[in-house]
């Protein structure tokens, strides 16, 4: 059964409020009848040095991809790591992570991939939950398996795929990488040297908004007023477009993504995974270098 | 200080043990990375960034007169992965004569059975660490 939701006076101001909790709801909250707390973070040791009572980890390498297909768990795949969380189809999953929750977000966006219903971010994730002093624990909870059923993961609402992306010309697109992998100084992030593509630059049209600037310094999201000043004034996003969002490989745009579908409320919103590690690198599609967004390309097939 | 365990040792210690315990004994050695030593800690310009890391961590690498090779590292507590990576370094190769060093296995990290539970690419951090060190090595026995 799910809990009902955080009805906290900061998140009202958002399109579906009841996509967030606050830590504050989250701490009156833990051991819920129906609540599952899982910790998703970029460091796989990270859970391990002390973590939110109760929480599950839930690691995005090693147990959402399918590791031979470059593509998220099946269905049965899906079901059985969820039953071994101690998931049940109806229970509210509350998700959170290192980062202002880049890794919460992309685990949020596989649940979502499956349909799961009720998945909330923790806002300001691990790091405010720690500034604030709040319990941690390294003891693992003892999971009692479910069984959660086999559904089949629907790819069309929101993932996009290297041709949707073709066929989306004419529509808004967000990059949410760094400016240097916008304008093609770089073909990685810094640190990331492994996930380069052959070529640097950015999908033709796309504005470049950052991931990061949806985020507070304690690692909130902005306010209302703060995200439509920056995807709406000056990203040029309109109330109804229809949106895709890339990065990397995927795990940046998913926050990104859960700002322009449950903060600003946007219906249509799909993140590509595939993301600049298959655009950067592949044959005949066109991009564009430098800082300006470029213009819509003339495809020859 | 305890001597430092080989290589083959530590190879071991984690293949003997479940995949999944494997993490647990990584925060072990991630728990008990040394402090910096004053010298460095007030000097953070000395350290070397590892950029292949995802987090930030710095190495400097020190030989004495005897040729011996002394290894420093900092990584911060938001980094246990990359704070573990470094103090199993730390373990294996501290103290060792230079050319020791230069002879590890530059692939030595992928035999410690921590791929599966960590995933290929946390373990380039490593493997960059790794190559760093021996470079410093290089450039100060010259």
């Amino acid at each position: 059964m799910p809990v009902p939701f955080d009805p906290s006076e900061s998140l009202r101001e958002y399109a579906h409020p009841e996509a967030l909790v606050t830590t504050e709801w989250l701490a009156n909250n833990l051991g819920s009848q129906g609540l599952v707390v899982l910790e998703s973070d970029e460091d796989v040791l990270l859970y391990q040095t002390g973590h939110i009572p109760t929480a599950v980890k839930i690691d995005w390498f090693t147990e959402l991809n399918d590791d031979t297909l470059r593509d998220y768990l099946d269905g049965a795949d899906f079901a059985a790591l969820l039953s071994a969380k101690g998931v049940k189809r109806d229970d509210t999953v509350v998700i959170y992570g290192d980062k202002s929750n880049w890794w919460a977000s992309y685990a949020l966006w596989v649940f979502k991939l499956f349909g799961h219903e009720d998945v909330r971010l923790l806002n300001g994730g691990r790091d405010k939950w720690i500034a604030e002093g709040r319990e941690l624990t390294r003891e693992v909870p003892v999971v009692e398996p479910t069984e959660y059923p086999i559904v089949e993961r629907h790819d069309t609402q929101i993932r996009a795929f290297r041709d949707d992306v073709m066929k989306h010309f004419g529509n808004p697109l967000i990059d949410v990488r760094s400016p240097q992998e916008y304008t093609g100084e770089r073909t990685h992030m810094p640190d990331y040297p492994e996930e380069g593509a052959l070529r640097g630059g950015h999908i033709p049209t796309a504005a470049s908004v950052p991931w990061a600037r949806a985020a507070n310094e304690d690692k909130t999201f902005k306010s209302l007023a703060d995200l439509q000043q920056i995807y709406l004034e000056e990203a040029g996003l309109k109330p109804g477009d229809d949106v895709i969002a890339y990065c990397r490989i995927g795990e940046r745009s998913s926050h990104t993504w859960f700002v322009l579908k449950y903060l600003l409320g946007f219906y249509s919103v799909r993140n590509y995974d595939g993301s600049w590690t298959e655009w950067g690198s592949s044959v005949a599609v066109p991009i564009v270098k430098g800082p300006e967004r470029g213009e819509v390309p003339v495809l020859k097939r | 200080m305890t001597s430092p365990q080989s290589i083959p040792a530590l190879i071991a210690d984690f293949n003997d043990l479940p995949i999944k315990d494997r993490l647990d004994l990584l925060l072990e050695f991630s728990d008990n990375l040394p402090p910096l030593p004053p010298r460095y800690a007030d000097h953070p310009d000395l350290l070397e960034r590892v950029e292949e890391c995802q987090a930030p961590v710095f190495l400097f690498v020190e030989i004495d007169e005897s040729k011996h090779v002394h290894l420093f590292f900092s990584a911060p507590p938001e980094a246990p992965t990359t704070r573990g990576f470094a103090s199993v370094l730390h373990e294996a190769l501290d103290g060792l004569p230079a050319q020791k060093i230069l002879d590890v296995d530059p692939n030595f990290p992928d035999e410690l059975g921590l791929t599966a539970a960590v995933s290929p690419l946390r373990m380039n951090g490593m493997r960059a660490m790794l190559a760093r060190i021996k470079r410093q090595t290089r450039e100060k026995l010259a």
